[in-house]
């Protein structure tokens, strides 16, 4: 789960970690009123969206009088903003957050992940600080400091403190920066976050560390034990689509194509749609209902797909280890009945009971198109499709 | 022969009173596996269909001399388990639980290789190991395995093992040992401890690989391949279609920064000499390919 920068910054700044003084704001009225409560003369108007790389767009404002911070939230407010993580949709802005203009005297990159290869957890700085780090990766790869933490023992103050001189940091800010990079550990820690990024990590000019930008990502399997960061959830960042399946137990992801996808197991799914690409088709959905396909998750599973207006064909594909070929089947038939799917449905079934299921799926009154194998009901599909178009 | 596990192997299923424990755990009875205990601390003293259960772990395997465990336990208590089964003695621990935060497993598995080196971790999230005919832990139907060889399997998806197996026996091939490490971003048991166990298994002569998208694993095993194997390898990469910074299923599965594509993966794969397949069926013939040369 991801959240916005300001409550990244909130947390963070909870575990002891430095942030500038801001305010968040739902209306232009309210953005200049929290910049006249902050104070001086200058100040930045930040769009909170779920993305990185907002700057770009024009997320980000400078402002110097308070007319100008009600015109940058006038300008921001409703509009949805584009990047290069977003697709095409991108994110709308709905909330801003404001901030104190800080005077800069150096940007250092820092985050903490869990490093897969290791198995570790991973510290990551950079004295390139202010560049998005696959940027930092493929321009400055020699200024990338990493730091291996076995997760049993935790980050030690030694290596915080040989991070902050191997940064280059002057001597009098290396204790205030090992501690901050000690703080910005235990929220990693402490609240399950999969990701911790500070982007930059500033020194200002009169010798503080400030975390100028945040992010922070949260492991989903663990937000039972973290009411207070499950609460941080802001819908209006996700996908519709995809909200309404995952609070449905379903897993499902919205793509650009045509052939909607109903199958059994993560794997097999991105198997299928491999598969329909193979054959020349475009897949609509990623969406792997489980793996006890009961004939209520797979009529689940009919409604949503069919809720995606381009979707011209579905296709299922079951696997059935433990499950039954011939329970799946009356699954299908029963959805095809209640729902009054008007698109092609092919069906490929396979393993246990396989011919009772497909006597089940021939003797039925619906309409459906069936397979034997993944690449048959793949390039069944992607007919299917063509089909439609030219009608 | 086999890998991990045998008709040796005893099970002692932690979770065995629960819904999904007694079924699998039945499950896995009827197919052969040596199920000699269950664990939970509330019921100590009864038995499910038989299987007694102890309070711990450890008691099983004084009373039982269980080898092995096999976790059945909601994610929030998986950390605990296998801590818990390590402590008690057992050499093998597969954790079929899905959804375990990922900083409870980078913490069990950092404290089994400090202190237990030599315990062997599966899972979690995963489909368990089956070595056909002899022993079957986990939810893998039994009946879609070919007993025999000449082939192992390692995967990370569920279904797609399942689909593999079925695909050989379809062929006719059999299989030595099947494991699922599970689509999770910290796996107890990863490509190359299975590449490595089938490269040393004289039964095993070739090897199916089934990866996905996220990570870095199959292009870490592609490097042991062409280091260490001398047996013939197929592969499939799950993932080709997969649009980056999604999450796919799987906790692990997931393309972001560029990294962890399924084509770089295939040609990682490709250029170590593994014959690569672009859908799992291709892969099985592929393997069907190789086995007739052997």
């Amino acid at each position: 789960m991801d959240i916005h920068e300001y409550q990244a910054k909130s947390l963070l700044a909870e575990y002891g970690v430095p942030i500038p003084v801001g305010g968040l704001a739902y209306s232009p009225e309210q953005a200049t009123y929290r910049a006249t409560e902050i104070g001086g003369s200058s100040w930045v108007v930040k769009a909170q969206v779920h993305t990185g790389g907002r700057g770009k767009v024009g997320g980000i404002r400078m402002c110097s009088s308070e007319q100008e911070v009600w015109s940058a939230a006038d300008d921001l407010f409703g509009t949805r903003l584009v990047t290069d993580q977003t697709g095409e949709r991108g994110r709308g802005v709905f909330r801003l957050y404001i901030e104190q203009t800080v005077d800069i005297d150096r940007e250092i990159y820092l985050g903490f992940v869990l490093d897969r290869s290791t198995e570790r957890i991973m510290l990551v700085a950079s004295a390139a600080g202010g560049m998005e780090i696959e940027q930092i990766i493929d321009e400055e790869p020699d200024s990338l400091i990493r730091v291996v933490i076995e997760p049993a023992v935790g980050l030690q103050a030694f290596q915080a403190r040989e991070v902050a001189f191997a940064l280059g940091l002057d001597r009098g800010v290396v204790a205030e920066a090992s501690n901050l990079l000690l703080a910005a550990y235990l929220a990693f820690r402490d609240l399950d976050a999969t990701m911790v990024e500070i982007n930059p990590l500033v020194v200002t000019g009169d010798g503080r560390m400030l975390a100028l930008d945040a992010k922070m990502a949260f492991d989903d399997n663990a937000l039972f034990k973290h009411q207070k960061v499950s609460e941080l959830r802001d819908k209006s960042q996700e996908d519709p689509r995809e909200m309404r399946a995952n609070d449905r137990g379903l897993s499902y992801v919205g793509l650009d194509g045509d052939i909607g996808c109903i199958i059994n197991g993560a794997g097999l799914a991105m198997a299928t749609m491999d598969m329909i690409k193979h054959s020349g088709g475009e897949p609509a959905n990623f969406l792997d209902i489980g793996g006890g396909a009961s004939p209520e998750r797979v009529a689940k599973a009919f409604n949503l797909v069919r809720s995606d207006e381009s979707v011209s064909a579905i296709l299922v594909n079951i696997f059935a280890g433990i499950n039954r070929c011939d329970w799946v089947a009356e699954g299908v038939v029963k959805a095809m009945h209640e729902l009054d799917i008007q698109v092609p449905v092919i069906v490929r079934l396979s393993g246990t009971n396989v011919e009772e299921g497909r006597r089940i799926l021939t003797e039925s009154d619906v309409s459906l198109i069936t397979a034997e194998t993944l690449a048959e009901a793949a390039e069944k599909a992607v007919a299917a499709v063509n089909r439609e178009d030219a009608a | 022969m086999s890998i991990f596990v045998d008709e040796t192997t005893k099970v002692v299923y932690q979770g065995l009173t629960g819904s999904q424990g007694r079924y699998y755990g039945g499950l896995n009875r009827d197919y052969g596996t040596q199920v000699v205990a269950g664990t939970n601390p509330r019921k100590v003293g009864t038995d499910v269909d038989g299987v007694p259960v102890f309070a711990t772990v450890g008691d099983a395997v004084e009373a039982t001399g269980a080898t092995a465990s096999c976790i059945f336990i909601p994610a929030p208590g998986v950390h605990d388990a296998v801590i818990e089964a390590a402590e008690g003695g057992v050499e093998f621990i597969v954790a079929i639980t899905e959804g375990v935060p990922a900083h409870d497993e980078a913490r069990f598995y950092n404290r089994l290789k400090r202190d237990f080196p030599g315990v062997q971790m599966l899972g979690p999230n995963c489909p368990g190991i089956i070595s056909p005919g002899r022993c079957n832990i986990g939810i893998t139907a039994g009946h879609i395995a070919l007993p025999g060889g000449p082939v192992g399997i390692v995967s990370r998806s569920g279904t797609l093992t399942y689909q593999a197996l079925y695909e050989l026996k379809e062929k006719g091939i059999g299989c030595t040992t099947c494991v699922g490490i599970g689509g999770d971003p910290v796996p107890g048991t990863s490509f190359i401890d299975c590449l490595e166990a089938f490269e040393a298994d004289p039964d095993t002569k070739a090897v199916m690989m089934i990866g996905e998208i996220g990570g870095t694993a199959e292009e870490e095993a592609a490097v042991f391949i062409r280091d260490h194997m001398t047996k013939p390898v197929s592969a499939y990469v799950a993932g080709v279609t997969a649009p980056p910074g999604k999450k796919m299923g799987h906790a692990g599965a997931i393309v972001s920064g560029g990294k962890g594509t399924a084509d770089a993966k295939m040609e990682a794969l490709r250029e170590a000499g593994v014959r690569v397949g672009l859908n799992p069926t291709e892969a099985g013939e592929l393997m069907a390919e190789i086995v007739a040369t052997l």
